[in-house]
């Protein structure tokens, strides 16, 4: 996964975007019933733009084939960061795309649903979900940049590479952060493992000897000692 | 669907992560160009004994690629014809764990920079390196995920130890209790039955 540490030349047109999804080969889609909720994690750093290009379909049993959603389909989309709170709760048309930027390292829920907005009748039959979720460095609009600011061609390979490593640093980074966490949690079951273990054979020999004594004690009243 | 089939696509690679409940199966679709090398890898990152089963089907229901009970694999084919390829994971097999599964679906050759240009156009040296440095970083970034996701494993089962380890060292300590509090009771009244059945005999 890449990494854009931060967007200078601004978001990608959402037409781009669209032409994108048409001629890329590079989006699968899933089967859906309305209001089924489907739910991916992204393990990102912070600062990372996350874009996802969607496009739904309703199945059309006559013609047994999937067609384009009409427009009382909607997308609803729910974005948890790591502590479990709303990164983005939005609304969206049967076709598009969403986008959000994580403010803090970890794993990040992304969860769709598909309603019918029409006067709340329940849609029965089948839906597809067309997903391609990009991030960093492919949210870039590199025909765009070239248009904008008349870069040559070697320029913007070139900001792709530098981009490209800024990407790998950050994640290097965050890697090292989760290392952080991992080497705790090893450390606090070690901890663990050796504290009960004392306080189970002191509790071992304490009961040991109570019952001894108890039981010496006892055996003394009744006379058989 | 049409369109996508229609345009010989450049391609592209789609990686997700996503929860599989227990007794469940989860399918995606993708629409392929006949001639395209495909390349499906999965790991499973969370969750029980760490495997999946995974299936993977032609547009005619052939089944190019199954195996159960994985805990990661990376499967390459060819497409032979045009249609929708399915791939389905399940978790079928697990009556109580739900697994967290990563997949990377790559088809064809990832789109180029420029998309007006064509593969034979001539580039300048310096555009060769870039493009041989953009790939060789390509690679390491293929490398970092991969490490990322067995370290999300490792970090998960040293969690689940972390849990573990301190509801059974609970567990067991009050067990050490009542077990020997018990036993001194238990055994005090085989004595004290005992007594009495003596002195009835005796007298």
């Amino acid at each position: 996964m890449t990494v854009l540490v931060s967007n200078r030349y601004g978001l990608p047109l959402l037409l781009g975007q669209l032409l994108a999804l048409m001629g890329h080969g590079g989006a699968f889609y899933l089967e859906v019933r309305e209001l089924e909720e489907k739910c991916f994690i992204q393990e990102i750093p912070d600062g990372t733009v996350v874009i996802g290009n969607y496009k739904t379909e309703l199945y059309d049993p006559a013609m047994e084939k999937y067609q384009p959603s009409p427009q009382w389909i909607n997308l609803f989309v729910f974005v948890k960061d790591p502590e479990n709170k709303n990164l983005l709760a939005r609304q969206y048309g049967p076709q598009g795309s969403f986008t959000f930027t994580s403010q803090s390292p970890g794993e990040h829920q992304i969860c769709l649903h598909l309603e019918s907005i029409r006067f709340a009748l329940f849609y029965d039959g089948k839906l597809a979900i067309h997903l391609d979720m990009q991030l960093g460095e492919h949210t870039n609009d590199y025909a765009g940049f070239a248009a904008k600011d008349k870069l040559t061609q070697l320029h913007l390979r070139l900001q792709q590479l530098v981009e490209q490593v800024e990407l790998i640093q950050k994640e290097q980074e965050y890697q090292r952060w989760r290392e952080e966490r991992f080497r705790q949690t090893s450390e606090s079951t070690n901890q663990q493992v050796l504290w009960w273990s004392i306080l189970q054979t002191l509790i071992l020999v304490a009961t040991g000897v109570w019952q001894m004594r108890h039981l010496k004690s006892f055996f003394k009243a009744k006379k058989l000692v | 669907p049409a369109l996508l089939l229609l345009v010989p696509g450049p391609g592209g690679a789609s990686e997700i992560t996503f929860e599989l409940p227990d007794n469940a199966k989860q399918c995606f679709y993708e629409d392929i160009t006949q001639g395209t090398k495909c390349t499906l890898e999965f790991q499973v990152i969370t969750g029980g004994h760490y495997d999946v089963d995974c299936r993977l089907e032609d547009p005619d229901g052939n089944v190019l690629y199954k195996e159960m009970k994985k805990q990661y694999d990376s499967f390459t084919f060819t497409a032979s014809k045009n249609g929708t390829y399915k791939f389905c994971f399940s978790n079928e097999f697990s009556t109580f764990t739900h697994k967290t599964v990563y997949f990377d679906f790559q088809v064809g050759e990832d789109p180029p920079l420029f998309p007006s240009e064509n593969r034979v156009s001539a580039l300048t040296q310096m555009e060769s390196a870039c493009v041989s440095i953009h790939e060789a970083l390509k690679s390491v970034i293929d490398y970092q995920t991969h490490f990322r996701l067995r370290e999300a494993q490792g970090r998960s089962r040293a969690e689940d130890l972390n849990t573990r380890v301190a509801y059974w060292s609970v567990g067991e300590a009050l067990i050490l209790l009542v077990v020997s509090i018990g036993q001194v009771f238990l055994l005090k009244s085989f004595f004290s039955d005992k007594r009495t059945t003596t002195t009835r005999v005796g007298s």
